[in-house]
């Protein structure tokens, strides 16, 4: 790179010793074999997507090729389908976020408690975030919420209330259920480390002053706790935007469309219809939201590199 | 909600003798029922994997009758999916793909993070936000192009492809995580080795590795748990072959698969070696998921 950019290298003679220059291009040697297998990586597929998404390419109509200018995005835009997807993307993410930055909020005061075998307590709570998602959603599925043998319609029943057939009445509810328990421990870890770095002094301070515990949770620890929950929710929406496992062993994305979310509906236009060019079309969508959500967590990891 | 109360009290040990015992009795209480509530909340969460450990244990008769903890365990589903269901096959490739790919990102990562760490340039911090952005494109994104390269190169359900495809998606996380580890170690020790006359190699081999081993370790702990439990690629990559545990566990989703006990057994088997490696490593985790940006 130095070479073909003459420019940058004397503008770094400039603030360094000759030495110094020489360690610059051994740097970007090393980094070499790393930067450039990841910008392979982002280039290609990248690129093909965007290509195929304006091309008429579907592998069951082989002689069907050829340039189609906006016509996949114009199928996919009047698709109903990509409408009621992009709202289940919407509800499960949004659901999802609410339960484990609240509950991961709530619980990680909880387990920064001082009480018998915390540290026991805490592993078993953190353990659903190491689970593999096609484990964790059959056995909640089959184990948990089946209508008849599941242990929730066995509690049910012990209260006499009516067993619940968790897919086939409430089917994203059931998906969004085992999402949240999966990413519950991934906030709550997150949380808990961040509260480490509580300034004890502090709430010590505002104790003597007669602040409750309440008030202290909402002027001290929440506010402590603001960064690290707004990385929470950047990262989560970045991986909740494309669920896929949980939906490809449960429910298939149906009933109907009920759990197909924008990533199955891809997947579903790919894989099973074969149509390339409108599975593209989709992708690029799903890339353009991911990096709104990006340019954020982008900018505030920035921010903390500088300090 | 009142344990904010407990701190003082329990570094309180000047307090007279007369307050001691009543105080000392509240504190008590509230740590039971803190202790409690923790407890509950814990295997609330926990439940669901217990449940699936001890359904393993059960027969198939068992495994689908009302809920009972009383029964008498058999090791029946777990002699079925190993000899019968081929489970071997299955982890071995979830071992390779899983170890193979965090050995090779170490590799590539290692050369990487060092001359981040110790000869940055002023392009560093781009690079380094520029892989982490790398991180965010979602999968689902370029689905089509990886599968259609994969099956025109003959990568279609290869172990070979999934270590590619792991590799290249936990670099951006290695890198970053080594990166941080490699910039805690004081400069002075490196300085010192060079003054001796220890040329890069030797620098990295003899001291920065062996220093940073403990942050090394975790970091290809993270990589190889991230691996293990990937399962988009691994459902749209593989079919028979080269499908890792993740795949196996979905063929269970089919009607006609539908065995809990030896659902409960495989999946036992499956989670185990991660779930120890996560408790390991809970704490340095954390830096590896937040991008540093928590600590």
């Amino acid at each position: 790179m130095p070479p073909s950019r003459p420019f940058t290298v004397t503008d770094m003679n400039k603030t360094r010793t000759s030495g110094r220059t020489v360690g610059g291009l051994r740097s970007l040697s090393l980094q070499a074999p790393a930067v450039s297998l990841l910008l392979l990586w982002m280039l290609i597929p990248l690129g093909m997507t965007l290509w195929f998404s304006f091309q008429r390419y579907n592998l069951l109509m082989p002689g069907m090729t050829g340039f189609a200018g906006l016509e996949n995005y114009e199928y996919l835009f009047t698709d109903p389908a990509l409408w009621s997807a992009m709202g289940t993307t919407l509800l499960m993410v949004g659901w999802v976020l609410a339960i484990t930055v609240v509950g991961g909020t709530l619980l990680a005061v909880l387990f920064q408690q001082e009480f018998m075998g915390q540290g026991i307590a805490r592993v078993l709570a953190i353990s659903p975030f190491f689970v593999m998602p096609t484990v964790s959603a059959l056995v909640w599925k089959n184990m948990m919420m089946h209508p008849a043998n599941g242990v929730l319609s066995w509690v049910a029943e012990l209260f006499g209330l009516p067993a619940v057939d968790w897919f086939s009445s409430l089917p994203l509810t059931s998906i969004i259920i085992i999402v949240a328990w999966q990413w519950l421990p991934f906030a709550l870890l997150i949380l808990l480390t961040a509260l480490q770095s509580l300034d004890e002094d502090q709430v010590e301070a505002a104790r003597m002053d007669g602040a409750g515990p309440i008030a202290i949770f909402f002027f001290i620890t929440l506010p402590h706790l603001k960064r690290a929950i707004s990385v929470v929710i950047m990262i989560e929406m970045i991986f909740l935007l494309t669920i896929f496992a949980e939906i490809f062993v449960t429910t298939s994305g149906g009933p109907g469309l009920a759990t197909t979310n924008l990533a199955y509906l891809i997947y579903i236009r790919a894989l099973l219809d074969f149509d390339v060019g409108m599975a593209s079309a989709g992708g690029v969508i799903a890339i353009i939201l991911a990096n709104i959500v990006a340019i954020f967590l982008v900018r505030m990891v920035a921010r903390n590199l500088e300090s | 909600m009142t344990t904010a109360r407990t701190k003082p009290l329990s570094t309180s040990h000047s307090a007279p003798q007369a307050q001691r015992a009543p105080l000392l009795g509240i504190l008590h209480s509230r740590r039971l029922w803190l202790g409690m509530l923790g407890w509950s909340v814990a295997l609330l969460i926990f439940f669901p994997i217990f449940w699936m450990v001890l359904t393993g244990f059960k027969t198939e008769a068992e495994a689908i009758a009302e809920p009972s903890l009383i029964f008498s365990p058999t090791l029946e589903s777990y002699d079925a999916v190993q000899n019968r269901a081929g489970y071997a096959k299955f982890a071995l490739n979830s071992v390779v793909v899983a170890f193979g790919s965090t050995l090779l990102a170490l590799l590539i990562a290692i050369p990487a993070a060092y001359a981040m760490a110790f000869l940055p340039t002023r392009r560093t911090k781009g690079t380094l936000l520029w892989m982490l952005s790398t991180k965010m494109l979602p999968p689902v994104g370029v689905l089509v192009p990886i599968y259609l390269l994969f099956r025109d190169v003959g990568l279609l359900d290869t172990r070979t492809g999934l270590v590619i495809v792991y590799t290249l998606m936990n670099l951006p996380i290695v890198v970053w995580m080594l990166y941080t580890f490699f910039k805690d170690m004081p400069k002075d020790i490196l300085e010192a080795g060079r003054m001796d006359g220890a040329g890069t190699l030797q620098e990295v081999l003899y001291l920065l590795l062996p220093l940073t081993l403990p942050g090394i370790a975790s970091t290809g702990l993270l990589s190889v748990i991230l691996s293990w439990n990937e399962a988009f690629w691994s459902l749209n990559l593989t079919s028979s072959q080269a499908a890792p545990l993740t795949a196996y566990i979905a063929s269970f989703s089919s009607p006609e698969g539908l065995f809990w006990a030896k659902l409960s057994a495989a999946s036992t088997m499956a989670i185990a070696p991660i779930l120890v490696f996560g408790w390991l490593t809970q704490k340095q985790m954390v830096r590896g998921l937040t991008f540093g940006a928590v600590k």
